[in-house]
């Protein structure tokens, strides 16, 4: 496998984006300038290749910074990418999105309490959905909203309640009901349960994973606790400062990365069992500024295995094994430094 | 300005040591660092009715300790530690109980002699370092005001010392970036500061408010080796509140455990969490992803916490617990010792007797 550039296009995918950049420019007024001590752009997307398949829930991890938020909200068209393409079910997005381009990709927020009108009841803001989308006949409309509901555990008696009713759980609930209304091809989730309650965050994880095998319903589900995407995510993409370095199914990324940075990320998980400690594949210091990405691969002033090649060269994501993507020189080296105490069940 | 005013005379004077150790009142002995005795915390809509918030918590930090405090939001875990650091926010007062650093109540002593010991004896780190910080004082500034108001120092030996206690917290380049402000630093050097800024003084108890939770996964491990190196060096107790789990069982080895403003389990991290004794213990532990056992089913808590005006009678659990019984409802079980060094607030504890965590 080693050496094959980019994965097969002919793979299914419900979404793909390919070679997605965004770029903001500071101000351009002599005083912005002035202040930010000439011209500043920030890079938040650096050529980002992604793809979800039909059906799986796709995780995206990377820390503050690293734009995941941003990807999520050019996949839903509420800002548009400075470069590359977004394809929905093999069709292109159109940079504005019109009514139906807009329907096939829907968002689920991170924070229940904000992303509910609190003057809309729930009825209402599902059946303008239905309506507007013309998802069901006028007459269907409560069914159509009860069933909804339903399918997120929810009853058909808080149709009339508005969404300070209910707790955090059920906003979220109410949220991907939302979501499912206009019956999207694709549903990004970004951080839907950050913002929850520990005892809470397994029902709206089981939610997910059921609303996976049972409607077939593909997911990008933004996050970043590793413990949360391990249990529920089919695959893994791993983002930094801007570009995907390691794509992999979980089970594999979590045994034997093969990128530096997500071997970093897995050994600062807290843990809960005593007999794992993290061993120390530590990294030095924060996230770099995105105004300044680093020359060469973007890593390297954090990395431990960082050397000069490391500095001059800018990797690509390169296949490194079947359905394993890394964007490291030295994926090879790393694959030979053992992960500690891996979780039995996934040797 | 002198340190003798806050150290009760233990005849040191002005003399700092060079890492900032302020004097402090002798050890007593026999007698916890901290001792909370039947805290009850809320507020007075008027006269003469009350609503609490936390309810009737007590526990014990001895010297060099690290106690973990979880519970989820609302649980009271947070005002819990205000209350102790004396920053409740109004109108929420405490209602009644003691709250004794060094066998002396904190409570009982005047406002203006309480403060004295924020900063050589008892610091806080908070969630927010953005919010927590002055945005419009130089963060060097920042760190030197403590030691200049406690310990006495000049305003160049202050100015020395908090690059010093920079250095010491891993901020790279700490002369330079002592004149910035805060706004100029990343999310992880501002908690950095606020670590920096809380140790200045060489306070015997470290009050820490959720600080990891608004760090990236790969800084909250750098800060919380940085905890306990600081911890480890200058044998410093530490109160630590959180809602995760896994982060309480990295950093500290005594736990207590609250639900709706009343402690339900206390005892030794590991312990705890090996075999849990109270069923929101347990349950915290079945209903959150851990990386080591990827494949095992979450068991969801059913239900949500009960709102603080309207907390069921008896056990405040009891409307989501799998072990209820009807007297579960009738009067809220007492703390007591089920296994030796575990207290647990429940009246069907026995039944809780298999390991969670094999």
């Amino acid at each position: 496998m080693n050496g094959t550039t980019t994965p097969e296009t002919s793979e299914p995918s419900v979404l793909r984006v390919s070679a997605l950049t965004k770029r903001y420019e500071s101000g351009t007024s002599w005083l912005s300038r002035l202040a930010n001590g000439g011209t500043g752009t920030l890079t938040a997307l650096d050529g980002v290749d992604l793809h979800v398949r039909p059906g799986e829930i796709l995780a995206l991890v990377g820390e503050s910074g690293s734009g995941k938020s941003t990807l999520a909200k050019i996949l839903v068209g509420s800002t548009t990418a400075s470069s590359g393409e977004v394809s929905v079910a093999g069709e292109p997005a159109p940079a504005r999105r019109d009514k139906e381009s807009s329907r096939r990709v829907q968002m689920v927020f991170q924070d229940p309490y904000s992303s509910l009108n609190p003057r809309i009841p729930i009825g209402r803001m599902l059946s303008e959905l239905l309506l507007l989308h013309k998802i069901v006949p006028r007459s269907q409309v409560r069914a159509e909203s009860v069933r909804l509901l339903n399918l997120v555990g929810l009853e058909e008696d808080v149709l009339g309640a508005y969404p300070s009713q209910f707790s955090g759980g059920q906003r979220q609930r109410l949220a991907i009901a939302r979501a499912l209304a206009v019956r999207p091809e694709v549903l990004i989730a970004d951080e839907p349960v950050s913002a929850l309650d520990v005892s809470v965050q397994a029902t709206i994880l089981d939610l997910f994973a059921t609303l996976r095998t049972e409607l077939g319903l593909s997911i990008l589900f933004i996050a970043h606790n590793l413990a949360v995407v391990q249990h529920l995510a089919d695959r893994v993409a791993v983002m930094y400062l801007g570009r995907i370095v390691e794509v992999a199914e979980t089970a594999q990324l979590f045994t034997e990365p093969r990128h530096p940075y997500t071997r970093a990320l897995i050994d600062s998980i807290p843990r809960m069992t005593e007999t794992s400690v993290n061993d120390g594949f530590e990294v030095e210091g924060e996230p770099p500024s995105p105004y300044d990405v680093p020359a060469g691969c973007r890593f390297h002033p954090r990395c431990p295995l960082a050397s000069e090649i490391c500095r001059e060269n800018d990797p690509p994501l390169l296949a490194v094994g079947p359905a394993h993507e890394s964007a490291c020189l030295k994926a090879g080296e790393l694959a030979l430094i053992p992960v500690p105490n891996v979780p039995q069940e996934h040797r | 300005m002198s340190a003798g005013t806050t150290t009760q005379a233990t005849g040191q004077g002005t003399a700092p040591a060079p890492a900032g150790r302020a004097s402090h009142a002798p050890v007593q002995p026999g007698v916890p660092l901290l001792s909370v005795q039947d805290l009850t915390v809320g507020v007075r809509p008027s006269r003469d009715r009350t609503v609490s918030i936390v309810e009737g918590v007590s526990f014990d930090v001895e010297p060099g300790q690290r106690m973990g405090i979880v519970g989820e939001s609302g649980s009271g875990k947070s005002l819990t530690l205000r209350a102790i650091a004396g920053l409740l926010p109004k109108p929420v007062e405490v209602l009644s109980g003691r709250v004794e650093y060094n066998g002396v109540d904190l409570l009982a002593m005047p406002a203006k002699k309480r403060r004295t010991l924020m900063g050589p004896e008892i610091a806080m780190i908070f969630q927010e370092p953005m919010t927590a910080l002055n945005p419009v004082v130089r963060v060097g500034d920042q760190i030197a005001e403590g030691p200049r108001r406690h310990l006495g120092l000049s305003a160049k030996e202050a100015g020395e010392l908090a690059v010093q206690m920079m250095a010491r917290t891993g901020i790279p380049d700490p002369a330079r970036r002592a004149r910035a402000y805060p706004h100029e630093l990343s999310g992880g050097l501002r908690q950095r500061i606020m670590i920096a800024m809380a140790v200045s003084c060489g306070p015997r108890l470290l009050l820490c408010d959720e600080p990891t939770t608004a760090l990236d996964v790969t800084v909250q491990l750098q800060v919380l080796r940085l905890l306990e190196k600081l911890c480890d060096e200058t044998g410093t107790s530490l109160v630590f509140v959180t809602h995760d789990l896994a982060v309480v069982n990295q950093t500290c080895s005594e736990l207590a455990v609250m639900y709706a403003g009343h402690i339900v389990e206390s005892g030794r991290v590991k312990d705890t969490f090996r075999q849990p004794r109270h069923p929101y213990t347990r349950g915290l532990l079945e209903s959150a992803p851990d990386f080591d056992r990827p494949d095992r089913l979450l068991i969801p808590i059913p239900g949500f916490p009960p709102n603080v005006s309207d907390r069921p009678e008896g056990c405040p659990f009891a409307p989501r617990c799998g072990y209820v019984r009807p007297h579960c409802t009738e009067a809220m079980p007492p703390l007591a010792e089920v296994l030796p060094g575990r207290l647990a607030a429940c009246f069907e504890s026995d039944r809780l007797d298999d390991e969670v965590l094999a």
